[in-house]
């Protein structure tokens, strides 16, 4: 009787747990199909995409079509622009905002907390509402179609000084005394003892301002105007727009997409362990 | 209190880089936008006349921006509405300790890192009535193929659907992360007490959920008055007829294309009181968080 009690309770789990898998495997797949499709169309050749009933197997045009959105398309050269732009805001944010928070943590001074509240205050500041003058005002610097005006008014970051200040303020605070017994000073302090203990912060940090960066699009658009300094988003517009007969090849045009949704996906993929558990470490219990 | 290192200059110095920035280029030009929004500015600012309310009276008085506006709010509850409902229900299945769950939520959230024109260029494809997908599995399915692009309501469902998709994965971290941290005991004490899944669902889980939704909801509005500017821009250009043109397409053309710069700076004007009233209620009702946007 108990025996039969529990083989039902075992099947009826075991059925539970297989339509969870099912149901997982589903909305994976559902997730991520206008991707697969995409990148399945980036190997067709012309004909196969335009083929009627479509065919989703892999084409024999994935050289052709991505040479071509690389070469022709200069995305090559806009990658290159992104990597030196996306790579030198994560790293200049990334500093000052530990730099920051070492201030805000390990510091007793006059106005901390309204200094703090200043910097919190411009994540309400987004670039579209203060576009106009930022446009004349960088323009003014002399940074109009130069790198400069897509680096510089970027790092300073109040998401950085929010979450390395709220992850400093979870160490013990022991280790001050034993570092100020020890004689250690504030910097010896943040490069020896905290960098390596936020490295969960630190990569959280960094997958989110990559992102950012990479995917950015109104302003580099309005800012660049010569072509080979552009960034790459504003090139996958060349890609879809018509072609010279009103015809687009749109085997290239997924290739292209492809390219340039792959650098930030990397490195999503390599740091996603730490993006999560920065953001549970931003929690606030 | 916390033991502190003793010195008087050396954290403004370490604040000095970040404050100056913040100053110089985010408090400066906000600044700078409010006073620009009371005058009429064209040509690079080179005509420059005070206007007082003028840009704003000429924006609420004129339909194509009341337009706008509608049309906004409709992407925006659509984007809200829709990616909270499905992310909600995603990221339930994924919080159950399984095998493979690691590898679950790795192939549910990875769409964070696209960007939007990324999307845009996808659905795009998808959309189109001869190479996409869509229109063959509508036809083989309801005998049907819409005009996606071209219609203008359906344009705005489009846009709506690959808006909301690109940031489905975005929802189900943060909601991954509120499931996680909800007190196992509760939940417990309702499965002790013979409460089904469903009723544990609505009556527990839920209520319990509330701040993490709520602090969604308010990011997905955001994201929803700013972050789709890209997806637009390659999808649709804010058309057919203007039917896309959402809020801050509309800012975008009227800055960059006919340089109306006092007209453009009084709709800056107007996405920044929504932005702070948004975030003041955030801030008041979840505590604070801070919104991972990249600022």
């Amino acid at each position: 009787m108990a025996a039969s009690k529990r083989t039902a309770y075992w099947y009826r789990k075991r059925g539970m747990l297989l339509l969870l898998h099912v149901g997982l495997i589903i909305s994976a797949f559902l997730i991520s199909a206008p991707v697969l499709f995409a990148l399945i169309k980036s190997t067709q050749t012309t004909a196969q995409i335009f083929s009627y009933p479509p065919t989703f197997a892999i084409g024999p045009a994935a050289p052709e079509n991505y040479a071509i959105a690389w070469k022709d398309y200069h995305l090559g050269r806009l990658m290159l622009n992104t990597f030196i732009i996306a790579g030198a805001v994560t790293v200049g944010k990334t500093l000052m905002s530990l730099l920051a928070a070492l201030a805000l943590v390990y510091f007793e001074f006059p106005f901390k907390n309204l200094l703090f509240v200043f910097v919190l205050i411009t994540l309400m500041m987004p670039i579209p509402v203060r576009i106009v003058p930022l446009f004349d005002l960088v323009r003014s610097f002399g940074w109009g179609n130069t790198h400069w005006a897509l680096v510089i008014p970027f790092l300073a970051s109040a998401t950085g000084v929010f979450l390395f200040r709220q992850h400093f303020m979870s160490i013990p605070a022991s280790l001050v005394d034993a570092a100020r017994v020890d004689g250690i000073g504030p910097m010896r302090f943040l490069w020896q003892i905290l960098v390596p203990m936020s490295m969960n912060t630190i990569g959280a940090m960094a997958v989110i301002q990559f992102v950012y960066i990479w995917n950015q699009y109104l302003w580099p658009l309005i800012i660049i105007a010569s072509n080979e300094k552009q960034m790459i988003q504003i090139g996958l517009k060349m890609l879809t727009g018509a072609g010279p007969e009103g015809m687009l090849n749109w085997g290239v045009a997924m290739a292209g997409t492809i390219i340039t949704m792959l650098p930030p996906l990397i490195v999503f993929m390599l740091l996603q362990e730490q993006f999560m558990r920065g953001f549970a470490l931003a929690e606030e219990k | 209190m916390r033991s502190k290192f003793p010195s008087k200059w050396l954290p403004y110095l370490l604040l000095l880089p970040t404050l100056a920035l913040c100053a110089i280029f985010l408090y400066y030009p906000v600044i700078q936008t409010f006073r620009l929004s009371t005058y009429r500015a064209i040509l690079m600012g080179l005509h420059r006349k005070y206007v007082g309310f003028e840009n704003y009276v000429r924006l609420f008085t004129s339909a194509d921006y009341l337009h706008s506006f509608t049309i906004t709010f409709i992407f925006a509850v659509g984007v809200v509405v829709l990616g909270l409902a499905i992310s909600l229900a995603i990221a339930l299945l994924a919080n159950h300790k399984i095998r493979g769950a690691r590898i679950y939520r790795l192939l549910l959230i990875w769409p964070y890192a696209l960007s939007p024109a990324v999307a845009g260029s996808i659905w795009l494809f998808l959309l189109n009535p001869t190479a996409g997908v869509v229109n063959y599995f509508m036809k083989a399915l309801f005998g049907i193929s819409p005009d996606w692009l071209t219609d203008g309501r359906l344009a705005l469902l489009a846009v709506t659907i690959a808006a909301m998709w690109k940031n489905l994965g975005y929802n189900i971290v943060f909601f991954l992360a509120g499931l996680q941290n909800l007190p196992g005991e509760i939940l417990e004490a309702a499965r002790v007490d013979g409460a089904g899944p469903w009723t544990t669902f609505w009556r527990v889980t839920f209520p319990l959920l509330s701040p993490t939704t709520f602090f969604l909801l308010i990011m997905n509005l955001i994201y929803a008055f700013f972050g789709g500017f890209g997806l637009i821009m390659v999808m649709t250009e804010g058309g057919p007829n203007k039917a896309t043109n959402i809020l801050i397409f509309n800012l975008y053309q009227d800055a960059f294309r006919f340089h109306k710069w006092g007209l453009a700076a009084a709709q800056s004007v107007i996405l920044f009181i929504m932005v702070v009233a948004l975030t003041l209620i955030q801030f008041r009702t979840t505590g604070r968080r801070v919104h991972y946007g990249g600022q």
